[in-house]
């Protein structure tokens, strides 16, 4: 047993390697990243968050971001709720159909649909507003909250519907009274995929977006480029986004597992 | 479960149609629209029937990054599901470090992809990155901005570092849901560790080794972003996949036409590929 936990270990010791790099970049300064190799800070500052809690174009990003991944994730998941009973306890015309369409719509690259989004998004004068962003990203993340949600209803047994049935409880009062809180733990995992994949997106929120709603990590790139390698910024708002995800992690940690197996174990 | 045939249940559905095909129809119509005219600006459209699609299936550059990325796919999912598979096998399964293990682990998930990409830039930088240090350190000539098998290196192992943990995941829910009466009966037949493996935990993962190998191909397939801001598809074109292609040719160029054309051809090959995988995950689901 003893022997055997090596393996992860040495795994988590991997990952965790180019996130101190990342981490400790952000604390030193300019000259000291381009100056030469230091494993460790070796004058500590906070400059780097300092110049992005106090200048609106930076801190607004995070805003932003926030934005549209909760938009997204609330829209996403209300929308799949529904479909997702449907799907786990009727027959319909062309319901595998369906289904399956839906999930052609996860394996569509974001590549092939960034230019007609474009011109979708502008045509109906969303383009630069958050509601864009969480608009385009339900493309991908209502399919996979149905995936994910269908699965757990699946394993809620039938019995449960008829009995409330027979009992006098008309559709929307079960749905809303009962049936919700039996799979709370299902919409929860849906909810963070939902928000992960919309915060982790980086090509859509680019595109559809100019200035007023140009996400943090977009607005990294850019920022860090235009204005000379400042490294520095670059990883301290890189280490900023690392944690809206810690946080959701943390929230979602006892279900995860069941969660990336999308409710099918 | 057997489900009773209802109708009506297409009105349940019907807010997720109308989304969904808001957002994937329109598109999708706009890009076929590309793909069959000939533009010169201004607006002026004529038709050019499959002239795009001839040129794009003959034409090198599409071979080129065809083949990149299907490489590319096979070697990420080579690498991926057995080290996520031995990973999971060799994780505890219960105690106060099982919650600590699934957190770290899976805290790569939740970067935005471009973070990733600028993560293991200034990781890999030759001179002040900690890994293009080390290696020069160690002897070896490493500069994934210059030579090719560097690049393809530092993104084959930013890809590994960013996905195996999903592969993990998944194989660990796999595992925890094995019941333990299963252990026992193989303890008392005297089961080897090898046998245990082959004969109750591997049939068991099937399942989600198929979601696993599906999710991962279909993700590396679409790749753009990470490799995008490390390498930007350099050096040369040794590391431009069909998405960095597909943007260069109709964002970079405007080329609108053939951008339609390859959009519509990778988008096709992608669901010829994901629909053997749905089949298969199906049949067993059906089992």
């Amino acid at each position: 047993m003893r022997k055997r936990s090596i393996v992860p270990i040495l795994y988590i010791l991997f990952l965790m390697l180019p996130i101190y790099w990342l981490v400790t970049m952000s604390f030193k300064t300019t000259n000291e990243i381009l100056g030469g190799f230091t494993a460790w800070p070796q004058n500590f500052t906070l400059d780097s968050y300092r110049k992005i809690f106090t200048d609106p174009t930076w801190y607004m990003g995070y805003v932003a971001s926030i934005e549209y991944v909760v938009i997204n994730t609330i829209v996403s998941v209300a929308v799949a709720l529904p479909a997702a009973y449907a799907f786990s306890r009727y027959r319909f015309l062309g319901d595998k159909h369906l289904f399956f369409w839906l999930l052609t719509n996860r394996m569509a690259p974001a590549a092939v649909f960034a230019l007609p989004f474009y011109q979708l998004y502008s045509a109906v004068g969303l383009f630069d507003t958050p509601w864009a962003v969480a608009l385009s990203h339900t493309l991908f993340n209502i399919p996979l909250a149905v995936w994910i949600l269908e699965g757990f209803m699946s394993g809620v047994p039938k019995e449960l519907d008829e009995t409330a049935y027979v009992d006098g409880y008309s559709f929307p009062r079960f749905f809303i009274n009962i049936f919700i809180p039996t799979i709370a733990a299902g919409i929860g995992v849906a909810c963070f995929f939902c928000f992960m994949f919309s915060w982790v997106e980086m090509l859509l929120a680019k595109t559809l977006t100019a200035v007023a709603a140009k996400p943090i990590a977009a607005l990294m790139t850019k920022t860090a480029s235009t204005s000379g390698y400042e490294l520095g910024l670059l990883a301290a708002a890189g280490t900023l986004t690392l944690i809206p995800g810690a946080v959701v992690i943390y929230f979602v940690r006892n279900y995860i597992a069941k969660g990336f197996a999308l409710g099918r174990v | 479960m057997n489900k009773t045939v209802n109708q009506k249940a297409w009105f349940l559905v019907l807010p997720v149609f109308i989304f969904v095909a808001f957002n994937a129809i329109i598109p999708l119509m706009t890009v076929v629209n590309y793909s069959v005219q000939e533009t010169f600006g201004n607006n002026i459209f004529s038709w050019s029937g499959v002239h795009w699609f001839q040129e794009t299936l003959q034409s090198d550059r599409f071979h080129a990054s065809l083949g990149r990325q299907i490489m590319f796919s096979a070697i990420i999912l080579a690498i991926e599901i057995p080290l996520g598979l031995a990973i999971a096998l060799a994780m505890p399964r219960k105690g106060p470090w099982v919650s600590v293990c699934l957190v770290l682990m899976a805290l790569p998930l939740l970067i935005p992809w471009n973070v990733v990409g600028s993560m293991w830039n200034v990781f890999a930088l030759p001179e002040i990155g900690l890994m293009g240090r080390g290696l020069n350190a160690l002897g070896f000539d490493f500069n994934y901005t210059r030579q090719p098998g560097d690049a393809w290196f530092t993104i084959v192992l930013m890809d590994v570092w960013h996905w195996t943990s999903l592969v993990v995941l998944l194989c660990y829910a796999g595992l925890v849901a094995i019941p333990n009466d299963y252990y026992q009966a193989a303890k008392i037949d005297g089961a080897s560790a090898w046998a245990v493996f082959r004969f109750i935990q591997l049939p068991k993962l099937k399942r989600v080794l198929t979601i696993a190998i599906l999710l991962r191909f279909m993700d590396s397939f679409m790749i753009y972003t990470e490799v995008q801001v490390l390498t930007g598809g350099g050096p040369g074109s040794s590391t431009t996949f069909l998405s960095i292609d597909l943007f260069k040719v109709a964002l970079g160029q405007f080329d609108l036409g053939p951008a339609g054309a390859m959009s519509i051809i990778y988008f096709l090959i992608i669901l010829a590929l994901s629909w053997v995988f749905y089949t298969v995950m199906m049949r067993n689901e059906a089992k």
